[in-house]
């Protein structure tokens, strides 16, 4: 379902009844727990407001759902977590209040890995996502609940957020085309912050063309975002002939799959038959990107979550009589054990005495990485391979041991760290019929090429 | 391999701000002690001279004029998402 449909709808009948038809939608599929809240009353209140000429724009009418880790009116903000379980955000994101001064309605808030960590939302605190295309298996993470509904065609896009990997590997778990923009592209205020040096702000959509047009109305300046660039983003009509293009061969490796690597060389081959050059190409440090990132990011994570601490909203632990208790009881209550596990690693690694041999270690291995990535830009447009080593894997199968979650996020945080657009293009299914989404990862500021180039094999 | 002792963890727990359940305590122990485990191999790399990156896209300070930005939200909202208040104040417990 594209949003050229949903407007052709619209036309045809009336905001309303196309917010109506996705409210019903997401109820019918209750069982696959994409879901945390709907926004049913003030959707509709805005869809009587598009209908009645009141709300105009690119999107008017036009229904989507958020991450709920999002500032947005309608429901709680809960991050899938406790802690936030009833927090009525005062404001909303940047990005939705873009959407939606173009007429765009949210209809609810999606779930996730409580406060975005994990990759498969078995860490939120209400219960994991189920994969759109087998119940059984996990919807990949952390966005999980935009991927599924945006597969399954309750709304024409949803929002995510991709700090290393949360939209892209889902987006591949789940067939659909997913973004992490240039890192500073979209501003992230009014986002609950994991890792501030890598988080950022997209998209999923069944098709390339609904991905550039919500991306061009997020992307740009916010003052109230200060890593935010001015806007660069411009979708390209045509996509450059005859690219250059890197194959990463470090992520096709004995270890991985052998239907996502055979899907990923099938993909290829169209690229060449297209015109395009590909030839394989090595990023050593890529080994040590997963290494680097379960520094970096738990540091961050100790620094941003160390504002939920039960005083000035959310959750608050009872009968507790000192002000450290209530700290320490607050924050044992309101995070899953996902959160603690990372909070305290961040602890470690900046404790003194330890900050030289692993934050600081990392930090410098971390200028390795982005020096390996600028040496091949100066060579290829592009790069390709993977989003994930495995396709959609079984609900329960990775929780007993975090390391084994982690080794998912391999091919997605190295894009990650240096701050590189990257994309999850759908790339056909396995042989037991579970989706695969092929990596494309670009020079800072690419993106539009990158999705000019996705657009031109849509076909293919 | 780094070991982690049950003390490490509680005192992780207390720079966390975190007063952990008993039943956790055992499962992080093992958990923390092999990502920093896994996390270790860095240590193999030669990074001398190396400068860290701690901003990926080279920004310095971005300043702007000392102005107040609406962000319209009121006090009276802000006040009304906190547990507890008293005379347009946050209460909290005891400090001293």
């Amino acid at each position: 379902m594209t949003i050229t449909d949903i407007q052709n709808q619209i036309k045809a009948t009336s905001a309303r009844a196309v917010v109506e038809n996705s409210i019903k939608l997401a109820r019918e599929n209750e069982q696959y727990h994409a879901i945390l809240n709907l926004t049913e009353e003030r959707a509709l209140k805005l869809a009587d407001e598009v209908d009645a000429g009141k709300i105009t724009g690119k999107l008017a009418g036009v229904p989507f759902l958020v991450k709920d880790n999002f500032l947005a009116f309608g429901a709680p903000t809960t991050a899938a977590s406790k802690m936030l379980e009833k927090f009525d955000a005062p404001l909303q994101a940047t990005a939705v209040e873009k959407l939606e001064a173009e007429g765009a309605i949210c209809i609810g808030k999606t779930n996730l890995d409580a406060f975005a960590h994990g990759g498969s939302t078995e860490n939120s605190a209400y219960g994991p996502t189920k994969n759109a295309y087998d119940q059984s298996r996990v919807s990949g993470g952390s966005s999980g609940g935009s991927a599924v509904f945006t597969a399954l065609n309750v709304v024409p896009f949803a929002l995510g957020s991709d700090t290393g990997g949360s939209i892209r590997q889902p987006a591949s778990f789940n067939g659909v085309i997913g973004i992490k923009p240039t890192y500073g592209m979209v501003s992230r205020y009014g986002v609950i912050a994991m890792a501030s040096s890598t988080d950022t702000i997209g998209a999923f959509a069944t098709n390339v063309s609904d991905v550039e047009m919500v991306m061009d109305i997020m992307s740009g300046l916010d003052p109230r975002d200060m890593t935010t660039m001015s806007d660069f983003f411009q979708v390209k009509t045509d996509a450059k002939p005859g690219q250059k293009i890197g194959l990463i061969k470090d992520f096709m490796t004995d270890d991985v799959d052998s239907d996502v690597r055979a899907k990923v060389n099938e993909y290829v081959e169209k690229l060449r038959a297209a015109g395009h050059t590909v030839e394989e190409v090595s990023l050593p440090m890529a080994e040590y990107a997963l290494a680097i990132y379960y520094i970096i990011v738990p540091a961050e994570i100790s620094s941003n979550l160390a504002r939920f601490d039960g005083i000035r909203y959310g959750h608050r632990a009872e009968s507790v009589k000192t002000l450290a208790e209530l700290y320490g009881r607050t924050r044992d209550e309101g995070f899953v054990t996902e959160n603690k596990r990372r909070i305290m690693i961040g602890s470690y690694v900046l404790s003194s005495g330890f900050f030289d041999a692993y934050y600081l270690q990392a930090q410098k291995a971390r200028t390795l990485l982005i020096n390996e990535f600028n040496k091949l830009f100066a060579s290829y447009d592009l790069l390709i391979g993977p989003v994930a080593p495995t396709t959609a894997f079984k609900l329960g199968e990775n929780t007993s041991d975090p390391i084994k979650m982690y080794l998912e996020d391999i091919m997605t945080v190295p894009a990650s760290l240096a701050g590189l657009p990257a994309i999850s293009v759908p790339a056909g299914f396995s042989q037991t019929g579970l989706p695969i989404g092929v990596q494309f990862i670009g020079p800072r500021q690419s993106d539009a090429d990158l999705l000019a180039l996705a657009r031109s094999m849509e076909t293919k | 391999m780094t070991q982690i002792s049950r003390d490490d963890v509680l005192h992780l727990a207390q720079l966390s701000s975190l007063e952990l359940n008993e039943t956790e305590i055992d499962g992080l122990q093992t958990d923390i002690g092999n990502i920093l485990g896994y996390v270790e191999q860095l240590s193999k790399l030669d990074t001398n001279g190396v400068e860290p990156t701690y901003q990926v896209t080279g920004l310095n300070n971005v300043w702007r004029e000392d102005t107040v930005i609406n962000y319209g939200v009121t006090r009276e909202e802000l006040l009304a998402r906190a547990p507890e208040s008293d005379q347009n104040q946050v209460k909290v417990p005891k400090v001293l």
